[in-house]
């Protein structure tokens, strides 16, 4: 609270407007500056949840930004961990990170996951006019010369989007995955950026990255990692009919304080699951380029549970850690 | 023509006695926000977005309210960097160099309208540009790759060394104490931290404001302490303002290719207004040559930068509304705002949703004329806000210094971390060594080696990557230039006036 009172009274000096806090508003952090996935997240979800009615008082928005989520998740994990009011936005970012041990020591299991409603799908992108008209086409131009094809993503080395790409050769079997070339920019619009001016030959992503360069024609999408083609871009095939059995999309989430209890958790539960279930939630995912994604509660929990066991022994073989 | 038929449906969606007042209002707190040093535009309009929700605005109203309040700051970072040298936004840095100068010499009411004025022709051209030029220029950026982007950034550090101080080898340690201190952090091409002593809160690296606040509120304090308030720098008198016909005649074609040049610098992505104000002094410092007297509080020296600042926050809408790609830190935040609002930025945006496009530049156009107005007939009442007695406005710097910095992230780390660049700023001050090489190198460091080690990555560690595109090549050129040509001009021109001495 320390913060958005703080910005409140800022705010408060300078306009001499007060802004109005409720005792009982729910709190949504985001782990990032306001504009992200995570801002995104909380954003939406704090105000649909207020527009049904699952909450009486809107839900106030906190960024704490810092370590990629890491001040965040500590700030949770050891000064909010009994706050039964408290949510925060999580993504397929968070558990690389606590499965690559990039939050200074934290683990997974500080915290509870109570659930995802919307996935953004991976993608592989290259430019309108690419030799590259599908993903073998580029999955076998890399096992003939690993060199010849560089892929720009929007996170870091060893991050999620440099993870698709190589869950995808390996599935092709190539092994060699550390000599494929990766560079991590700012953002999925500056890797399509990259990719369209030629200095990449490939773009990996989310879907929500590429919609507004799709309709402009710049790009062509030659691969969405997920289990069916998207609804509302059935021309892009999925890596999986194309023969790469890899399945990969940037969830929308939320953790809470591991000290709630069971009753608090399971109504958390209960709230996004409705929020799933709106007409508004399904409106921001269409505007946003997400697809349905919906596990709540215990579900959630496992799922997340597993796939941070993946990404630490993928993350193993590839070096990123050790 | 389509550009009107455009131009008049968005005044259709803008102008109305509501937006008006908004525009009014944004206008108003932008300027304030931008004049408080800390409270630079980025926070600011982060800080008020919370506001746009409170009193539901729909789209249009939201982005008239924040597009004023950022060319507000634009205009108010100009007040404190004349009357405090400190300056109040990040892209205000450059006019610390000759607006205070000029404010000491007693004309700080002259400084201050010819910069309002600056800003009015940087922010105008900006925005005709953005109108006639956004769809074509948005393919700038698809020339500018890992190699492009290295030699631009090497071009900014190699014009340094003429620009911070007189002596070219105090300038390069400065920078590269600066570069040094952009490493701290997580190291983005392997994800591994890098000098942070595991401390989570080194993990995103310094942040710049808190070093910009820390070297130059902060020491401001130290030095304020250690002369009991006597001859303290802060606090010049304000006396009259009125218009300098004559100064604002002389720099017209001053003011012209500034914004030029800032609009050129926003356009890129990632580079933003403070390397528009850079880019825009340096190559007026440049033409004017070393009997410009830049830096002694010129008035073309004051003119440039906010030119080149304004002109360059009107660029950085560019690759923000047609690639989705921010061109500054402010532009990020209007960027989270318009997703916030629906509304998806990209090559499209300007056919799909030409209300909301044309709309926010008839709002850009509309904020103008009123900070215009503002800031020039009424630039007083915001002096008022700065020019209390120092030792009322010093512990309100600090408190402001405080406070916003505490707002960025919320912990008491960087408190500790902006007195210890208050510290650093003393000592190098006490030793004429400039701080401003140490910012841009804080500003531009992370940037500059995150390009080369993308090119290094494409090339296979192949070293003539670098030159291999006639842009970069043109920007290695000019670098050197740069460095090199301040040097020899140098001895050139101080022979005559080692003469006349």
């Amino acid at each position: 609270m320390t913060q958005s009172f703080l910005k409140a009274l800022m705010t408060g000096a300078v306009l001499s407007v007060g802004v109005a806090s409720g005792a009982t508003a729910a709190e949504c952090i985001a782990p990032a500056n306001p504009g992200g996935g995570w801002d995104f997240t909380c954003r939406q979800i704090g105000k649909i949840m207020y527009d049904i009615g699952v909450v009486d008082q809107p839900v106030q928005v906190t960024n704490m930004p810092g370590a990629g989520g890491g001040l965040a998740y500590n700030h949770v994990v050891t000064e909010r961990s009994d706050d039964a009011d408290l949510f925060v936005a999580a993504s397929s970012a968070t558990t690389t990170r606590l499965a690559q041990n990039a939050y200074a020591g934290m683990t997974a299991d500080q915290v509870r996951f109570v659930g995802a409603i919307g996935a953004d799908p991976g993608v592989i992108a290259v430019a309108a006019d690419s030799e590259y008209q599908s993903l073998t086409d580029l999955v076998e131009a890399i096992k003939a010369d690993p060199g010849s094809v560089a892929f720009a993503g929007g996170s870091a080395v060893g991050g999620f989007d440099h993870m698709k790409p190589l869950m995808i050769l390996q599935e092709a079997g190539f092994t060699d995955i550390t000599s494929v070339k990766y560079i991590g920019v700012d953002g999925g619009a500056d890797a399509i950026t990259q990719t369209v001016g030629g200095f990449t030959q490939a773009m990996t992503g989310d879907m929500s990255e590429i919609v507004s360069f799709l309709a402009n024609g710049d790009i062509r999408v030659i691969a969405v990692l997920t289990e069916e083609r998207v609804p509302g871009f059935e021309d892009i095939p999925t890596a999986k009919e194309q023969g790469y059995d890899v399945v990969a999309v940037n969830w929308r989430g939320l953790y809470v304080p591991k000290g709630i209890s069971d009753e608090k958790f399971d109504e958390w539960a209960g709230k996004l699951q409705q929020v799933a279930d709106s007409e508004e939630w399904a409106k921001a995912m269409a505007d946003n380029g997400l697809a349905p994604f919906t596990k709540v509660g215990g579900d959630f929990q496992a799922y997340v549970d597993g796939l941070v066991a993946e990404i630490n022994a993928m993350s193993k073989e590839l070096g990123v850690i050790q | 023509m389509d550009i009107l038929a455009n131009l008049a449906l968005g005044f259709s969606v803008a102008l109305s006695p509501f937006t008006l007042f908004l525009a009014v209002c944004g206008c108003f707190l932008g300027t304030i926000i931008g004049a408080l040093p800390g409270l630079g535009p980025s926070n600011g309009v982060a800080i008020l977005i919370p506001i746009t929700f409170t009193l539901g605005l729909d789209a249009t109203s939201a982005l008239v309210l924040m597009t004023a309040v950022y060319y507000g700051a634009m205009y108010g970072g100009r007040i404190s960097s004349i009357l405090l040298n400190i300056p109040g936004d990040e892209p205000a840095l450059m006019t610390t160099l000759d607006g205070y100068p000029m404010a000491k010499q007693g004309r700080a009411g002259d400084a201050l309208v010819l910069s309002g004025v600056a800003s009015f022709v940087g922010a105008l051209l900006a925005t005709v540009g953005l109108m006639l030029l956004a769809p074509t220029l948005a393919r700038v950026a698809f020339f500018f790759g890992p190699a492009e982007y290295f030699a631009l950034y090497l071009l900014a550090f190699c014009t340094l060394g003429g620009m911070a101080s007189n002596n070219q080898a105090k300038a390069a340690l400065a920078a590269c104490m600066g570069l040094g201190i952009a490493m701290i952090g997580v190291d983005s091409s392997s994800g591994l931290p890098r000098l942070t002593g595991g401390n989570l809160h080194l993990f995103d690296g310094i942040d710049f404001l808190v070093a910009i606040v820390g070297l130059f509120a902060i020491a401001e304090v130290f030095f304020f302490i250690e002369s009991h308030g006597k001859g303290s720098s802060i606090g010049v008198k304000l006396d009259k303002v009125r218009i300098p016909w004559k100064d604002i005649m002389s720099t017209k074609w001053t003011m012209l290719r500034a914004s030029g040049v800032g609009f050129v610098a926003g356009i890129l992505p990632g580079a933003g207004a403070s390397l528009g104000s850079f880019l825009a002094y340096m190559s007026e410092k440049s033409i004017a040559g070393e009997k410009g007297g830049f830096g002694t509080g010129v008035p073309k020296g004051v003119a440039a930068p906010e030119a080149g600042n304004n002109s360059a926050a009107g660029g950085a809408l560019v690759p923000m509304l047609t690639l989705g790609v921010p061109g500054s830190g402010t532009t990020a935040v209007l960027l989270a705002l318009l997703m916030t609002l629906n509304i998806t930025p990209g090559p499209t945006l300007f056919t799909e949703r030409a209300d909301v496009v044309w709309g926010l530049i008839a709002s850009l156009l509309i904020a103008n004329f009123v900070l215009l107005l503002m800031n020039v007939p009424m630039v007083k009442i915001f002096v008022k806000i700065l020019s209390v007695p120092a030792w009322v406005l010093l512990p309100g710097v600090t408190m402001i210094s405080f406070v916003g910095i505490y707002s960025l992230s919320g912990s008491y780390f960087d408190l500790l971390l902006m007195v210890g660049f208050g510290v650093l700023g003393y000592v190098l001050r006490k030793l004429d060594v400039p701080t401003v090489p140490i910012i841009l190198g804080i500003l531009l460091g992370g940037k500059m080696e995150d390009a080369l080690r993308r090119a290094m990555t494409l090339s296979d560690g192949d070293p003539t990557y670098l030159f291999s595109s006639p842009i970069a090549i043109g920007l290695w050129v000019a670098a050197i230039a740069g460095f090199v040509a301040p040097m020899f001009l140098r001895n050139i021109l101080k022979k005559p006036q080692a003469v006349t001495d």
